[in-house]
């Protein structure tokens, strides 16, 4: 059983989303669905453990061996992927089921449909993170983007249709594009294996073809991170989806895009032709920078705030893409921490945000004057987030931003660690907007607002309790992001 | 009990209070007789460490490892020890006086206020008792964060405004500079202890070590140099023990003693005075001094007039840091202390006026000296306290400033402080003269009732008042003692 992790790890949510689908509407397909999500997060976990006790485990699907089957490989960098998408997919499968079902705009009979298409984005999104095949990475990374559409499309409000839409558009060019990256890489090797890649492509990195797959998989991946100035799908999507959905995508799905950029880039390509042949630090530095600055400017100005913080994530990809064009261990840990804290800190916001529309009707910033009072519970998790999102220190924010600023002076760019921090600060006049709205507004007259419902308030209290223990015991989100750094660095997992 | 367990009690203690606090919030008279007894217990913590580290020990612990390499570390030095009996007594006396104040004005959301106040206490002696930069960033913020609410405590527009500049200010500077001096101290040094005899000489060299030491004074907002001052008068708007606990007890006191620690335990004095890199800030603290005091001279509203004194009061401080004698530091800790009192009376006199009265501008309180004659007079205490004039405690540190000065060769500097300390008697002194020599207008307090009796504020908290005086007059006798304990802190 436990030499089957790395396939249960994939296998589980798959097989129990056609499951759900079966099921009758209410509460068992709910527990179908919260089931397979809390037995991988329990995988994840054992699978972690495993690596960090035993070194990197390599699976073969099948038993074939590896030119003809999928290898699946696990290593730091994807076990720790594999927890954070797990661990948030619990939490949120975990969110009262009456409310999210409340905020669909699906006939109940349709309800199983939903936990299906969140079950299959969440198979998809483990499974990209799980494997060692290119192709495989394609095949998933469809998987999680269809169901992505649909979820985000059962929102409420008419426009998340439109956003659904967008992001179709967006995340089809994006996956063709990382298609056509895997496509030219086989016509060159031969070979679909990410170690074998890693292996030939050094004797055939001269040839163009070599540099277009680059090229592609760079903007495909860039795309679907949402890495300025390609985000433009992302605010929307957000903003529209149900606030559950938003919670789970903005934690997960531009984190995994990540996660497959550093794998191409660091294990596949290499550092060696990845920054010093082809210069994609020069590319992303600029980027990043311009996107913090201009993402956090335009989320002070959001009277949405869903779409604030989306806008917001926007920025804070912006931070973990830094951390990678700094191209060094301290950088490299400041991303791939900021991945874990980031989930965590929008995981959070989002679901204190879907407390308060549940009981306000609206995310809008004028309809949550005085909710600070009504829900104090709910504005208490908003504002833990938020301190995290600023990156006050014993929150787990601090940790990512403390790596970045490290890793920023140790390259002696000076510029850079006064943006970081000035930066922080436009992430204070965004949340403190909020805050002061919740907390000095007069609620209006005669709108009686009571404290969310428990089902809500564990799984948002979970994860803001999160913030502040991952701020203070740093060995998880610091210490095995190390450890991934180290080895993306290092060469090969 | 081991010292090392007497300092996470010290932790502990406030913030297990503002639990307590939190679960009697039905309970006033629970509430407060916790809020009581834990600032009792700290007091008793606090003072037993006191005899350990005036005996030369440093005992230190850590509580655990924050991001790899950088242990949250409490260690206990002479200067956190001055700095935190100045707040363990000091926070007594003000929830004594906060029962009094909150009750006598029927003000809102005490739970709230009592365990913020808690939280404020516990983030206080964690900057006391910082022992590396890293944990005095975290404590410092975490003071700026939960005094935010007590700031606001009124919620109307005005507060929300104060409270926006003071968490902007704040929040700004610490981040925006502090943060990134810190980073590029560790960067530099390779370590972030505070260390005798400091941790940079040798490492920085030419004009960078003036723009660090620019980074560290203006990112320790809290320090109130000009011109990040504004957070400090606008933030009067709290309820005015709120007043007493940012201005005496905690939020600026720890910024000076901040900017103490750094100077003499990251930079070192003898570093700074090879390098003339503090000469600058010694002539920018003067500025604040002067510039304080005239801006306070010019203020009706008897809070705004004691804010514009305490920035001008905190600029000694940092010149005393500046001038980088060991005079100069002592001057400049034990200015912390005497100030702390003197400043904490005036406020409490402040309060303990409008909770009578209502009055807030001082030229409405002509007269009132015969009715209120223990505030105004303990009122006289602290002012003369705070001006420096024997045989108050103030005197001692504007003496030893004056002689830090004079080894620094500065002229000019002592020349600004006996200006300074004239213009302290032009603001203060008038206040205190009206209440007695002026008579009261025949409208308000002698017709109608009788014309001169005394009704002053309740007990809770005329008692502090009259107690924080008389500390004014006892510092002078034992200054000594706090020079004592103060004297290893510039030694190697």
């Amino acid at each position: 059983m436990i030499a089957h992790l790395p396939a249960l790890q994939v296998v589980i949510p798959l097989v129990s989303a056609p499951l759900c689908a079966l099921l009758p509407a209410g509460r068992p397909a709910w527990l179908a669905a919260m089931t397979a999500s809390w037995l991988a997060f329990l995988i994840a976990a054992l699978l972690l453990y495993q690596v960090l006790a035993h070194g990197p485990i390599s699976y073969l699907m099948g038993g074939w061996p590896v030119p003809w089957g999928i290898e699946y490989r696990v290593d730091a960098l994807n076990a720790y992927m594999l927890l954070i998408v797990a661990a948030i997919g619990a939490i949120v499968a975990s969110f009262g089921r009456t409310v999210v079902e409340q905020r669909l705009s699906l006939p109940v009979n349709k309800h199983p449909w939903f936990y299906t298409a969140y079950l299959l984005c969440l198979t998809g999104l483990l499974g990209i993170t799980v494997t060692g095949d290119a192709f495989n990475v394609f095949v998933f990374l469809e998987i999680s983007a269809l169901s992505s559409y649909a979820l985000i499309s059962v929102g409420r409000d008419r426009r998340a249709l439109v956003a659904a839409y967008q992001y179709l558009v967006m995340g089809t060019v994006g996956a063709t594009f990382i298609l056509i990256g895997i496509g030219l890489l086989y016509v060159m090797t031969g070979t679909l294996n990410m170690g074998d890649l890693a292996a030939r492509l050094p004797a055939v990195s001269g040839t163009r073809t070599v540099r277009a797959a680059f090229a592609f998989l760079t903007v495909g991946t860039a795309i679907k991170l949402a890495l300025f100035p390609l985000h433009l799908w992302l605010p929307n999507a957000y903003a529209y989806a149900p606030s559950p959905v938003a919670a789970f995508l903005a934690a997960t799905a531009t984190k995994v895009a990540i996660y497959v950029m550093l794998r191409f880039f660091f294990t596949v390509f290499g550092v060696q032709f990845s920054f010093e042949t082809m210069q994609l630090d020069k590319i992303l530095l600029p980027l990043s920078l311009v996107g913090i600055v201009s993402a956090s400017l335009v989320a002070i100005f959001q009277t949405n705030v869903k779409r604030m913080l989306a806008y917001s994530s926007v920025a804070q990809i912006g931070y973990m893409m830094l951390g990678v064009s700094l191209v060094s261990v301290a950088g490299l840990t400041a991303s791939i921490s900021h991945l874990f804290n980031h989930a965590l800190i929008k995981g959070s916001l989002f679901m204190a945000l879907g407390c308060v529309s549940y009981r306000v009707g609206a995310a809008r910033l004028e309809r949550m004057a005085g909710v600070g009072r009504s829900m104090p519970w709910t504005m208490g998790a908003f504002v833990i987030g938020g301190l995290s999102l600023i990156g006050v220190p014993l929150t787990a924010g601090f940790v990512s931003k403390w790596y970045l600023i490290v890793g920023a002076l140790e390259k002696g760019w000076w510029p850079v660690a006064v943006l970081v921090l000035a930066t922080s600060l436009l992430a204070v006049v965004y949340i403190w907007r909020v805050v002061e709205v919740a907390y000095f507004k007069p609620a209006p007259e005669g709108l009686k607002v009571r404290e969310a419902p428990l089902a809500l308030l564990i799984p948002t209290w979970a994860l803001a309790l999160a913030n502040l223990y991952f701020g203070l015991d740093t060995s998880l989100n610091a210490g095995v992001a190390r450890l991934a750094a180290q080895g993306l660095l290092g060469g090969a997992p | 009990m081991t010292p090392e367990s007497l300092i996470v009690l010290a932790l502990s203690i406030p913030l297990l209070g503002a639990l307590f606090i939190a679960l009697n919030d039905r309970r006033p008279d629970w509430r407060e007789g916790v809020t009581l007894l834990a600032s009792l217990l700290l007091l008793g913590a606090v003072l037993s460490l006191l005899p350990v580290v005036a005996a030369g020990a440093r005992p230190s612990v850590d509580l655990f490892e924050f991001v790899p390499g950088f242990p949250l570390r409490l260690t206990v030095e002479p200067l956190g020890m001055t700095f935190a009996c100045v707040a363990a007594l000091l926070w007594p006396l003000n929830s004594l006086y906060s029962i009094g104040y909150m009750r006598g004005n029927q003000e809102s959301h005490q739970t709230r206020f009592y365990v913020c106040f808690a939280v404020a206490i516990a983030g206080t002696v964690g900057i006391a008792f910082a022992g590396n930069l890293l944990t005095l960033f975290i404590f410092y913020e975490a003071l700026t964060l939960s005094t935010y609410p007590l700031v606001t405590h009124k919620g109307t527009e005005d507060a929300m405004r104060a409270g926006r500049l003071y968490l902007g200010i704040l929040i700004g500077t610490s981040i925006g500079f502090l943060l990134l001096a810190i980073v590029w101290t560790w960067a530099v040094a390779g370590t972030l202890e505070f260390a005798p005899g400091g941790i940079l000489a040798g490492k920085v060299e030419g004009p960078l070590v003036s723009v660090l030491l620019a980074l560290y004074m203006f990112g320790i907002g809290k320090a109130a140099l000009m011109p990040f001052h504004r957070w400090l008068p606008a933030a009067m708007v709290a309820p005015t023990p709120v007043s007493a606990l940012l201005h005496a007890v905690a939020v600026v006191k720890a910024g000076v003693f901040s900017v103490l620690k750094v100077i003499v335990y990251v930079f070192g004095i003898d570093f700074l005075r090879d390098t003339g890199a503090s000469v600058w800030l010694m002539w920018a603290a003067a500025l604040t001094v002067l510039l304080a005091s005239f801006v306070a001279l010019t203020q009706d509203n008897l809070k705004a007039r004691l804010a514009y004194s305490t920035v001008s009061q905190l600029g000694y401080v940092v010149l005393g840091a500046a001038l980088a004698t060991s005079m100069g530091v002592i001057g400049g800790s034990m200015q912390i202390v005497m100030h702390a009192l003197g400043k904490i009376t005036l406020f409490f006199c402040a309060g303990a006026i409008y909770t009578v009265t209502h009055k807030t501008e001082i030229n409405q309180l002509d007269g009132l000296g015969r009715v209120m004659p223990f505030t105004f007079g303990a009122f006289l205490i602290g002012a003369l306290s705070i001006i420096g004039l024997p045989p108050l405690g103030g005197s001692w540190s504007k003496w030893y400033l004056l002689a830090g000065a004079a080894d620094a060769g500065q002229w000019a500097l002592m020349g600004v402080l006996l200006l300074s300390s004239l213009l302290n008697v032009a603001y203060l002194l008038p206040v205190a003269a009206r209440g007695f020599f002026v008579a009261a207008p025949s409208d308000a307090l002698a017709v109608g009732g009788p014309p001169l009796a005394v009704r002053e504020a309740p007990l809770a908290c005329v008692i502090p008042l009259c107690l924080t005086a008389f500390g004014c007059l006892l510092l002078f006798f034992h200054a000594d003692s706090l020079y004592a304990l103060l004297a290893p802190i510039t030694d190697r």
